[in-house]
C-alpha cells in the first residue's frame, strides 16, 4: 500500500474504452443527453458520429430511444449524470426493465464527490432506486481499470439492463492491469480476520487507508470491494460474517437501500452478526470541494477508522 | 403473404370490435373506449399496410408497430390473433392470471414489439427502432400509435424533437384523436388544441383524417411512405367507443366493460349493425 498513489478518471476511462470498442463492434450505439463532454461519450461521438445520438436535455426521450435501439438489436450505451437519469425512473422501469432489453446505462457525477454543483446534482439514492428494479443489475467500478473491464464486459451483448455508476473525481487506481471483472463477485483487497469493511467506489480506497491506520491499533481489518451491487456476492458477505463476526459497510450513498441495507438483509437471513453502516444519513449533500465533503459529512478516512475501531470494541449481548 | 382487399377490412374490423367487447366483458375489466376508436386504423395497418409475416414474427425486415397507448390492448390483441400471430382462443384469458395477455400491452405476446401501458413512452421507443433501421439501411417502416390524452406526457414532445432532428421519414405516428381521456374530455382536462399544427411546428409532416374511413387511412399511410426527410404524424379523428351506441363519446367507457348481459348483447348487436 505504500507505493505512490496514481489517480485516474473513471469517466475518461469509460469514454476511451467505449471509443476503442466501437472500432471493433459496429453494433455499439451511444446516446447522451447534452452532457457528452462531461460523461466523456464525446470521445466515441467524435469517432463515430453516425452511431452517436445527442438527444438534448431530454432524458426520457433518450431512455425510450435507447430501449428501441436495443429492441432492434443494437448494443446500447446511454449516459448522462446519475441524478438526471433518475428523472426517468418509470421509463426505465417499463420500456427497459419490463421490456427485458439490455440497455447499458453508464452514469457519471454520482454522489457528493461531484462537489461544487451541490445537493441538486449529488444523487445519493440511485443505487437503491436502480437495485429495486426487476432485471436491472447495478455495478459501481472502483477505479479506472475496473471501469474499462466492466465496459468491455457490457460491450458483449447481455440479456439484462445494467446501471454503471461513475463519478466526477479522479480516484486511486487499486487494480492491476490484468484485473478481470466478474459479475456477482467481490474482490478482497486486504485480508484480515478481526473485522470486515465492505465498500464500493471511492470508499474502498478510504477503507484501505483506514485499515492501515487500524493496524497500529492491532485491529486487522478485511477490506472488500463490492463493485457488483446487484447481483451481490452473498458468499463473501456470509464468509465475512463467519470469519470476522462484525461487518462495516461504507458507501458514497444514503445508508438506506444501498450496500449497507443489502449486507444487513443477507446476514440477517443467513448468519446474523452486527453490521455498522457508514454512508449519508438520509440527508442531501452540500456544495464544496468534492473530496473535502467526506470529512465534512463524517464519512472520510479518519471517520471510517474511528467508527470501525469503536464498533470492533463494542460488546454485543 | 396473404393479400387482403379493401372489402375485407370492414368485416375484419367488425370482428375485432366484437372480440374487444368479448374480452373486456369476460375479464370484467379493461378499456373498450379507446380500443374501439383505434380498431379501424389497426385493422388497416395489420391487414393491408404493414409488411409483416405472422409465421415469422422476428423477421429483421418486418415493419414495426409500437402501441404506445397500451391500454388499448384488447384492440391490438384481437387484431394480432385474427392476423394469425396466436390462437383466437387465447383472447378469453385477457387479464386472467393464468394467461399471458396482460392488462396492458405486453411484449411476451407474439407480434408485440414493446410493452406499454404507462403512457408517453411508445413514441420514443419507436424512434429507437427508426434510428436502428436508418443505421442498417433497412427500408422497413416504423409505426407508433398514440392516444390523444397521452400527448399530455412530456416525453411525447421530447421525442417529437428527436424524430425531427434525425429526419425519421421511416416513422409514422398515428394519433387516436377521440377527444376523451379517463377523467373526461381532453379539451377540459388539458386542452391539446390543434395537434397537427403543433406537430408541424415541431418539423413533422402532418395529415388529418377520419380515422374510421378505410380509404382515408390507407391514403394517409401511403402518403407518409413517400415523404422524405421528415416523420409524419397522422391525426386520426375518431369516436371513442366507436360502434357501440352507449359507449360512443362517453368517458365512462374509457375503462369500463359492459355492465351486464343486456349491455353486452346490445354492444355485439350494435357492432353487427355497423
Amino acid at each position: 500500500m505504500q507505493k505512490t498513489e496514481i489517480l485516474e478518471s473513471l469517466r475518461e476511462a469509460y469514454g476511451e474504452e467505449l471509443a476503442a470498442l466501437g472500432e471493433k463492434n459496429r453494433d455499439i450505439v451511444v446516446l447522451d443527453a447534452d452532457l457528452s463532454s462531461s460523461t466523456k461519450t464525446d470521445i466515441f461521438g467524435k469517432k463515430f458520429p453516425e452511431r452517436f445520438y445527442n438527444m438534448g436535455i431530454a432524458e426520457q426521450s433518450m431512455v425510450t430511444a435507447a430501449a428501441g435501439l436495443s429492441l432492434a438489436g443494437k448494443t446500447v450505451f446511454a449516459s448522462t449524470f446519475a441524478v438526471f437519469l433518475s428523472n426517468t425512473y418509470n421509463v426505465i422501469r417499463q420500456s427497459v426493465c419490463y421490456n427485458e432489453v439490455p440497455v447499458n446505462f453508464v452514469v457519471t457525477h454520482a454522489g457528493i464527490s461531484l462537489g461544487e454543483d451541490g445537493p441538486t446534482h449529488q444523487i445519493l439514492e440511485d443505487v437503491g432506486i436502480m437495485s429495486g428494479l426487476p432485471n436491472m443489475k447495478v455495478i459501481v467500478p472502483v477505479d479506472s481499470i475496473e471501469t474499462r473491464r466492466v465496459i468491455d464486459y457490457l460491450a458483449v451483448k447481455k440479456k439484462n439492463p445494467y446501471y454503471v455508476r461513475l463519478t466526477r473525481e479522479k480516484f486511486p487506481v487499486l487494480n492491476e492491469e490484468s484485473y478481470e471483472f466478474k459479475e456477482g463477485k467481490s474482490v478482497t483487497f486486504r485480508d484480515g480476520n478481526d473485522i470486515t469493511i465492505m465498500a464500493y467506489g471511492i470508499m474502498v480506497s478510504f477503507a484501505l487507508k483506514a485499515a492501515e491506520a487500524l493496524k497500529s491499533k492491532n485491529i486487522d481489518a478485511r477490506v472488500i470491494n463490492m463493485s457488483s451491487i446487484k447481483p451481490i456476492d452473498r458468499d463473501a458477505i456470509i464468509k465475512a460474517a463467519r470469519d470476522t463476526g462484525k461487518i462495516v459497510t461504507a458507501e458514497e450513498h444514503s445508508i438506506y437501500n444501498g450496500l449497507g441495507s443489502r449486507v444487513s438483509e443477507i446476514v440477517s437471513e443467513e448468519y446474523p452478526v452486527p453490521v455498522k453502516r457508514i454512508g449519508m444519513p438520509d440527508i442531501f449533500g452540500k456544495s464544496g470541494k468534492g473530496m473535502e465533503l467526506f470529512d465534512y459529512f463524517h464519512i472520510g478516512i479518519s471517520d471510517i477508522e474511528k467508527i470501525t475501531e469503536n464498533f470492533y470494541r463494542e460488546e454485543f449481548k | 403473404m396473404e393479400a387482403y382487399s379493401l372489402n375485407d377490412l370492414k368485416p375484419l374490423a367488425k370482428e375485432v370490435r366484437k372480440k374487444i367487447i368479448e374480452m373486456v366483458y369476460t375479464a370484467k375489466s379493461g378499456h373498450p373506449g379507446g380500443s374501439l376508436s383505434i380498431t379501424d386504423v389497426l385493422t388497416v395497418l395489420y391487414f393491408k399496410e404493414m409488411n409483416i409475416d405472422p409465421k415469422n414474427p422476428s423477421d429483421p425486415n418486418r415493419d414495426i408497430l409500437v402501441m404506445s397507448k397500451g391500454h388499448a390492448s384488447p384492440a391490438l390483441y384481437a387484431v394480432l390473433s385474427l392476423r394469425g400471430y396466436f390462437s383466437e382462443d387465447l383472447l378469453s384469458g385477457f387479464r386472467n392470471k393464468n394467461s399471458d395477455l396482460e392488462g396492458h400491452v405486453h411484449r411476451g405476446i407474439p407480434g408485440v414489439e414493446s410493452s406499454t401501458g404507462s403512457l408517453g413512452q411508445g413514441l420514443g421507443v419507436a424512434i429507437g427502432f427508426a434510428l436502428a433501421a436508418k443505421l442498417d439501411h433497412n427500408p422497413k417502416r416504423i409505426y407508433a400509435i398514440l392516444g390523444d390524452g397521452e400527448m399530455e406526457e412530456g416525453n411525447i414532445w421530447e421525442s417529437m424533437l428527436a424524430a425531427s432532428k434525425y429526419h425519421l421519414d421511416n416513422l409514422t405516428a398515428i394519433v387516436d384523436r377521440n377527444m376523451i381521456q379517463l377523467d373526461g374530455f381532453t379539451e377540459n382536462i388539458m386542452p391539446l388544441g390543434d395537434i397537427s399544427e403543433k406537430a408541424r411546428a415541431f418539423g413533422w409532416n402532418t395529415i388529418i383524417i377520419n380515422g374510421h374511413d378505410f380509404n382515408e387511412i390507407i391514403n394517409a399511410i401511403e402518403t407518409a411512405k413517400s415523404v422524405k426527410n421528415r416523420p409524419t404524424m397522422i391525426v386520426a379523428n375518431t369516436v371513442k367507443g366507436k360502434g357501440v351506441s352507449y359507449m360512443e363519446n362517453n368517458p365512462k367507457y374509457h375503462g369500463a366493460p359492459p355492465k351486464n348481459e343486456e349491455e353486452y348483447i346490445r354492444a355485439l348487436n350494435d357492432i353487427e349493425a355497423m
